[in-house]
């Protein structure tokens, strides 16, 4: 693995708690604004200092509280997209993306390189405009140029697509997957839009408070979350408490039902969730009485609340998605879902040890 | 005509702005750094030559630099006297003028975005260079008040710099000094020659820092 973090940094009301490994790939923390992603980045770049743990990249130590080792952020080699871009905003295009290869081989060789880069972010013709001048995607490849010239060893993307229209969102976020994935190196992104997630990464970590879950492959981590945290983050709308009742059998009190699953369940599961898109109305599988609770219409799917015959009061609505032209004229009087479809959920863990030499003694302390 | 209080003046606002402006930027660039307690004592010691009469400056200054001080009686065997010397006007318009410079440009530092210059560190950029190439441009507009006011402000002092240096006409004098001179000596006329002068150059710079503020923000 290219890079390896293991820290952690008392912020405020909780502790950012990172055990974290990535390669030659994109892997994405996926949390809420404020569960400390942003500062995690900043720790991995050298912008803040964690309180003790030890990061390294591509075999060089970047940082060891235990060895005193802190490397200043310029010679880290690592390159960090602001959320904003921070484009300087005196200077034009051509004179930002040239500080990113500033003091580096002759003046001939710099030239060079920001012609090339002029290309591959298609900004030629905007060499001499001031960042305020550019629309957002322009800026955002301004800013990727500037950090591609200084030839990184780890690229940091901090909620890279949130300073842009929704509308111009996906194109760039194809176009800048492509860039990055030509690049060839480690690529370290933080974002709260499970889609972004999804869309551009290989591996995702969940962080909650702080704390960042297990990084998993993207597809598996959508389709298992394993816990209530990675549930919610990954866009899960029905989460409901849950005991076990037997190896494919999990009771869920709140709903008043007991659903089959798939998935052998281990007997200290918490909770159960069912994303909002897998219902089947008059299904045979874990079909259940159900009265209808209310219709939210989206431009191109409805949102169909229910509740179960016998669901506690007081407990939210089931929602159930679906695009508009399968809307039922009749609201059907059972649905059922998939025993494949219901998510066991867990108690958090933290990401395992990614140094089983350090760590313990760390935690000892 | 003796033209030696304009000479005197500007010389004096001169020199004093450009210690002002070094000095300013300096200690607002630090203390913009500093622990929130240690910063409130500094911002108070800093700021107080502006709210303190400019007379009670200049009497902390003679308790200081008078020659039968200790500081003062050092320097002056070494040659150097700030008490009735044209360059002691320097000292004095320097430390009415600081804190004009000062917050002006603390509150220029405070609000830049310290995004800029995380960016130039993970770029590369050396401290010295992100300081002077990002740090300073993204905030000439805040630094240029600053500046502008403290030339101003120390064009026009008088308390301070009547109770160091007194009015010495050809040694001394400057604009304020000898206005107040010569309306003590019914000298009207003299007077408000040197009130036209002193009005004149202050237009000439606020209409100089205007014409900059636009020319500036069409480059934008």
């Amino acid at each position: 693995m290219n890079l390896r973090a293991n820290f952690h940094k008392k912020l405020g009301d909780f502790t950012l708690d990172v055990r974290l490994e990535a390669g030659e790939e994109i892997t994405s923390i996926l949390g809420a604004s404020g569960c400390g992603k942003s500062m995690t980045l900043k720790c991995i770049a050298g912008i803040e200092k964690p309180d003790r743990g030890h990061i390294e990249l591509n075999g060089r130590v970047l940082f060891d509280s235990e060895q005193g080792i802190d490397l200043p952020p310029q010679r880290r080699g690592v390159g960090y997209l602001f959320q904003n871009y921070a484009l300087f905003p005196n200077m034009t295009v051509r004179k930002n993306i040239l500080c990113g290869a500033h003091g580096s081989g002759s003046r001939a060789q710099r030239e060079e390189k920001l012609r090339q880069m002029l290309h591959l972010f298609r900004l030629e013709g905007l060499e001499d405009h001031r960042p305020s001048q550019l629309s957002g995607g322009q800026q955002q490849r301004t800013a990727l140029a500037r950090i591609m010239i200084s030839e990184p060893e780890l690229l940091l993307l901090d909620e890279p697509f949130s300073a842009l229209d929704a509308h111009l969102r996906d194109a760039l976020k194809i176009e800048v997957k492509e860039l990055l994935r030509g690049y060839g190196k480690t690529v370290l992104m933080v974002t709260h839009s499970r889609d972004e997630a999804y869309n551009m990464s290989d591996r995702v970590g969940v962080m909650n408070d702080g704390t960042l879950l297990a990084v998993r492959p993207v597809k598996e981590l959508f389709a298992d979350p394993g816990t209530v945290q990675a549930a919610v983050i990954t866009g899960c709308k029905n989460i409901a408490n849950a005991k076990w009742a037997g190896p494919h059998e999990a009771l869920v009190p709140e709903w008043g039902i007991t659903l089959q699953t798939a998935q052998e369940l281990r007997r200290d599961l918490t909770a159960v969730g069912i994303r909002a898109h897998y219902f089947r109305p008059g299904g045979t599988q874990n079909a259940f009485p159900v009265v209808f609770a209310g219709e939210m219409e989206e431009p191109f799917e409805t949102i169909q609340q229910f509740r179960y015959v016998g669901q506690a009061e007081g407990s939210a609505n089931i929602w159930w998605r679906l695009a508009k032209e399968k809307r039922p004229q009749q609201f059907p009087a059972t649905i059922g879902i998939a025993p494949v479809n219901v998510l066991p959920l867990y108690e958090a863990q933290p990401a395992d040890a990614v140094f089983p030499h350090g760590t313990e003694s760390e935690e000892g302390r | 005509m003796d033209w030696y209080p304009l000479y005197n003046s500007l010389r004096i606002a001169a020199v004093s702005c450009v210690l002002v402006f070094f000095l300013g930027i300096f200690f607002a660039y630090y203390a913009s750094k500093l622990p929130r307690l240690i910063k409130g004592v500094l911002d108070v010691i800093l700021t107080l030559p502006m709210v303190l009469p400019p007379t009670v400056c200049g009497y902390f200054l003679l308790l200081i630099f008078g020659i039968r001080r200790p500081v003062g009686a050092f320097l002056a065997q070494h040659g150097i006297r700030f008490v009735m010397t044209w360059y002691g006007g320097i000292l004095a318009a320097s430390v009415v003028a600081f804190p004009l410079m000062y917050r002006t440009a603390r509150g220029a530092f405070e609000s830049f975005d310290e995004t800029l210059a995380y960016a130039g560190q993970t770029l590369g950029l050396s401290n010295t260079y992100i300081f002077w190439r990002i740090r300073m441009p993204a905030c000439r507009q805040g630094i240029l008040a600053g500046t502008v006011l403290a030339f101003a402000r120390a064009l026009g002092e008088y308390g301070a710099t009547s109770m160091l240096i007194g009015y010495t006409p050809g040694r001394t004098a400057t604009i304020s000094t000898t206005v107040y001179q010569l309306w003590r000596i019914n000298d009207e006329a003299g007077a408000m020659f040197w009130v036209l002068v002193n009005l004149a150059i202050s237009t000439v710079v606020l209409l100089a820092v205007n014409m900059l503020e636009t020319r500036q923000k069409r480059m934008r």
